[in-house]
């Protein structure tokens, strides 16, 4: 790692004021990307503000239909927590199937979603569930929250302090992970809502997208017949040695179906 | 450099590092806690997994002064003077272990697991020690262990 000072921030005002005061300023919650990366010597921040312990970024609540949880809530927390076991079973599951027990008692939601992996689990889940990103700043829609590639609508200095999660009918989530490292290399989250069903594929694309084929198509028949007809088109997916674009586009309607079925099967 | 406090292994521990020490080095380095093994070094293996809090974390990838007022448990703090801990116990009666690298973080990580699970199933055993990685066994007399432990706990 090259050097960098560390500061623990008191509150969120003031690791707000920092970050904006020092443009090469990271921020840290759990530290399960950013310090690999630093590691790694591929970033070279002037510092490092830890956040991961803000009381302002805790707390999960179910609230008029929608599930708030805090930026700095830990997978771990997220997978075990009743109140979201209740409210959206999928979302625990996708938490439950992050990375490994020692990586979910340290990453965090916030961190997950503002690095935008495109392989990450928790995009696929705040795009489904059109959920709502408040950041120190503003309330962001999740449609333009997630700009591609590990880009996001945030600005500098802005932090997640927590996500809306509008409560949906039932959802499921499926994946079929890297072996390795358990990113998906496909993952589907699909959620039945007040307004139809959308669907929300990581780890296949340059980003998290939504199928809006298979969308259009579960909105005249909601069954996994529906989606065995279409063909992902491939032409944008990732492409690299642990799989061609078309075999992403394939293992990701495998997904949607699977999880899909999962879902129906809830009642 | 910064000034840090923690407990470790039921100790106050003072130390002072350079913001980027991770907390393995510190434990190995500075405090002589070599029983935290760094394997990978880069957050796959597992064995460098201690307990922070309660919880089981890599401590290969977190900063020293990030654990700065936790508490910490490491491999050499389970036994209870000579009487080993019910999971080291296990390892030794199943040999769950060939050349014993990764044993110290398994043995951590099965500790956590069986805390949140006391009577873990063959997948949930499998699932629970994902974060670890062992070169030679094959797991076969790790998961014996695992559930050795989990009888005698």
């Amino acid at each position: 790692m090259f050097e960098f000072s560390y500061l623990k921030a008191n509150s969120l005002s003031e690791a707000a004021a920092f970050v904006a005061a020092h443009p090469d300023a990271k921020l840290l919650a759990g530290g399960m990307t950013l310090l690999p990366t630093l590691k790694q010597r591929l970033a070279q921040p002037s510092h490092l503000v830890d956040v991961g312990r803000l009381p302002e970024l805790g707390g999960i609540e179910l609230k008029a239909g929608r599930l708030a949880i805090g930026a700095a809530t830990r997978h771990h927390d997220v997978a075990t927590s009743a109140v979201v076991r209740n409210a959206i079973p999928a979302l625990a599951y996708l938490a439950s199937h992050i990375g490994d027990p020692q990586v979910r008692n340290c990453g965090t939601l916030g961190g997950s979603v503002a690095n935008n992996d495109p392989a990450a689990d928790y995009p696929a889940a705040v795009l489904a569930l059109d959920a709502i990103i408040v950041t120190t700043q503003r309330e962001i829609a999740a449609a333009d929250f997630f700009q591609g590639m590990f880009a996001t609508a945030l600005e500098a200095g802005e932090i997640i302090v927590r996500v809306l999660f509008p409560v949906p009918k039932r959802a499921a989530y499926e994946k079929f992970p890297h072996p390795a490292s358990g990113y998906a290399m496909a993952g589907a989250f699909v959620a039945e809502m007040a307004t139809g069903v959308r669907v929300a594929v990581t780890g296949a694309g340059p980003g998290v997208f939504r199928w809006s084929e298979a969308e259009s198509a579960l909105a005249q028949n909601l069954n996994v017949a529906a989606v065995d007809k279409l063909t992902l088109e491939a032409t944008d997916l990732n492409e690299d040695f642990h799989a061609t674009r078309e075999y992403r586009a394939n293992l990701a309607k495998v997904m949607t179906k699977r999880a899909l079925q999962k879902m129906l099967a809830t009642k | 450099m910064t000034k840090l406090e923690l407990n470790v292994n039921g100790k106050l521990r003072i130390g002072e590092v350079e913001d980027r020490t991770l907390l393995a080095d510190f434990l190995r380095d500075q405090l002589g806690l070599t029983g935290t093994h760094i394997g990978c070094d880069t957050s796959q293996c597992g064995c460098c997994t201690v307990h922070l809090d309660g919880r089981a974390i890599k401590s290969c990838t977190m900063l020293a002064v990030q654990a700065s007022g936790a508490k910490v448990v490491t491999i050499e703090g389970l036994a209870k003077g000579d009487t080993l801990h019910p999971v080291q116990q296990a390892f030794s009666d199943c040999h769950g272990l060939q050349c014993g690298f990764c044993t110290p973080g398994m043995i951590m990580a099965t500790a956590a697991l069986l805390k949140d699970n006391p009577n873990p199933s063959d997948a949930e055993i499998y699932r629970g020690l994902e974060g670890n990685l062992c070169r030679c066994t094959g797991y076969i007399n790790i998961v014996k262990a695992v559930k050795r432990a989990a009888q005698t706990s």
